[in-house]
């Protein structure tokens, strides 16, 4: 197995049953992300994107086809710890402080409290967020919330980040805001992220690899290289290749969506 | 702590935790009180205007006349059908703080049962035994239920149907069949609370560890996370709310099982003996009294929980 390559998924397909219909949540997805890339899942809802985040976090067991991350299968990945999970909501224990929450993957994973305690401040700072260790979730604002969600998933040093929609619940200020403090996180980390989004502009601006993806069944439609050089501001959305890059998402979109109507 | 000098932090940092008895007195200082007084001052209204039609068939009223005169006479009956408000204050001041508390007999000083403080702690010790004894098994249950889902189809038509029966009508047979194996005293009264208490604990429980949302338990599982360790570090935590609320119901219904624990064997002490030995003897100023013990009992013992309740939950970072 090629060490360079963090995900490598292959014929996979999801089938939920319920009831007496069976849900094709994914149909025959073929997906290879390499190491250090960022990787956008894009597309209407219900259309497999989190379903696909799910696998790789084994949060979910595919019905056929295999996936490897890192080298090995997701359930020997997770029992390892090397993926950091965000979830669209912050989910932070409302009973334990920011610190605390940050802290809670290490405690379980039997850090010594000192260590568990550096570690939380220098995260918590990496996401602008020193000072607020004492505070408890309620006290911070929803983008805040979710920064300390994106600290305790980065807490462990996990080499693979998975985000479902992180951004989605906040106003469009706060989510560039956000945008551009994960560019530069992940520039500085250079861990592989793995992004799901409904936006457009997001996914263009954030990814070096755009997934498309259309509904009923789940499948991965179109694979765009999209690479806009390293110093990305939030200006290059104005510019002719974002936007050129932004026109191809929208079409694989709408090429998805063609049939269903 | 190198904290940034926002506009934001500052404000957050104004934001002051206020003691549990602060914001007790600052709901009095509010006028919480008044309504709560307004109701009381009502109820004694009635209470004592009820005094003069409730007891006017008793000989002592036969020949009174006048409507000041025969309400004089029903607030001062000796044995009323319904004696009036200071008449049971007087008797309570009596029996407690007007009675010697100890008394001394061969064996050294002993509580002195003259005393409606003796029969209230007598009362007492049963119903926290019997409280703590349900609140283990109740949570116990609970954790059984929440984690082992053949045990949630099994057990709980019966915990329900344990509560349907009667406890006037078990608690004879506890009292007895622990009486004939030699378990008298305490104990069999304490089961008949824990019978009565550990119902609430579960019903609570099972519903507040079940109560983290899908994506907790999903977090726990990315760090693969023990069973062990998703019940301590999740689900008790989040079930620390319905924990109180559990158990404000389970004190007051441990009294009860206490007191209706003393009923059947005619026991020697007790609220419940008290109750039984008053209306053996139409003293109906005891049993109002042994009545208003009872209940300032259960308001005592719902008062501490819900001071321990405030304090877990400030301690907890609650919001206030």
């Amino acid at each position: 197995m090629n060490s360079e390559i963090a995900i490598d998924i292959r014929n996979l397909s999801l089938t939920f049953e319920t009831g007496d219909s069976a849900v094709h949540a994914l149909d025959n997805a073929n997906l290879s992300v390499a190491k250090g890339e960022f990787v956008s899942f894009i597309g209407p809802s219900g259309c497999g994107k989190t379903t696909l985040l799910r696998v790789i976090a084994d949060l979910e067991t595919p019905t056929l086809g295999s996936i490897t991350v890192n080298g090995m299968s997701a359930r020997e990945a997770r029992l390892n710890r090397h993926y950091g999970y965000v979830f669209q909501a912050p989910a932070l224990y409302p009973w334990r402080t920011v610190e605390a929450n940050v802290t809670l993957p290490l405690e379980i994973f039997g850090l010594p409290a000192a260590e568990r305690r550096t570690r939380a401040r220098t995260h918590l700072a990496m996401v602008n967020l020193a000072g607020f260790e004492n505070k408890y979730p309620w006290q911070l604002s929803g983008g805040m919330q979710q920064r300390v969600s994106i600290a305790r998933a980065l807490s462990f040093e996990p080499e693979l980040l998975l985000m479902d929609e992180p951004f989605g619940a906040l106003d469009e200020i706060s989510r560039d805001r956000l945008n551009e403090q994960l560019l530069k996180l992940w520039k500085k980390t250079g861990k592989t992220v793995v992004f799901v989004t409904h936006s457009i502009p997001e996914a263009v601006f954030l990814s070096t690899l755009i997934v498309v993806m259309s509904p009923r069944p789940g499948r991965i439609i179109d694979v765009i290289d999209c690479d806009l050089g390293d110093e990305r501001t939030l200006d290059i959305r104005e510019t002719p290749e974002f936007l050129k890059l932004a026109h191809r998402v929208r079409e694989g979109l709408r090429a998805g969506h063609s049939y269903d109507d | 702590m190198p904290a940034i000098p926002t506009t934001t932090s500052a404000r957050l940092a104004a934001t002051g935790t206020m003691t549990p008895f602060a914001h007790v007195w600052s709901g009095v200082r509010r006028g919480a009180l008044l309504p709560v007084a307004t109701i009381a001052a009502i109820i004694l209204a009635v209470w004592y205007l009820a005094c003069l039609p409730m007891n006017r068939d008793l000989p002592q009223l036969a020949h009174v006349d006048g409507l000041i005169d025969r309400y004089r006479v029903a607030w001062s009956l000796e044995r009323p059908l319904l004696p009036a408000p200071h008449q049971i204050a007087t008797e309570l001041f009596a029996s407690t703080l007007g009675t010697p508390l100890l008394r001394e007999t061969a064996d050294g000083m002993v509580l002195n049962p003259r005393n409606l403080f003796t029969h209230a702690w007598v009362t007492v010790s049963a119903t926290l035994t019997g409280f703590v004894i349900g609140l283990i098994l109740g949570i116990a249950l609970a954790i059984a239920i929440v984690h082992i889902n053949a045990l949630r189809m099994s057990l709980m038509p019966w915990i329900v149907a344990s509560q349907t029966v009667p406890i006037l009508a078990i608690a004879p047979i506890i009292i007895v069949a622990l009486g004939s194996m030699g378990i008298v005293g305490l104990l069999p009264k304490a089961v008949i609370s824990a019978y009565l208490s550990f119902f609430p604990v579960t019903i609570g429980m099972t519903k507040g560890f079940a109560s983290p949302d899908a994506m907790l338990l999903d977090l726990m599982r990315t760090y693969s996370a023990s069973p062990t360790e998703i019940f301590l570090k999740l689900r008790w935590p989040a079930a620390i709310p319905m924990l109180f609320s559990s158990l404000k119901v389970s004190i007051s219904i441990s009294l009860v099982g206490a007191i209706v624990g003393e009923l059947p064997t005619g026991a020697q002490a007790g609220i419940g003996a008290r109750l039984l030995s008053g209306s053996y003897y139409g003293q109906t100023v005891q049993i109002w009294s042994a009545l208003t013990m009872a209940a300032i009992m259960a308001s005592l013992l719902i008062a501490v929980i819900a001071l321990a309740e405030r304090l877990t939950l400030n301690a907890m970072g609650a919001r206030p």
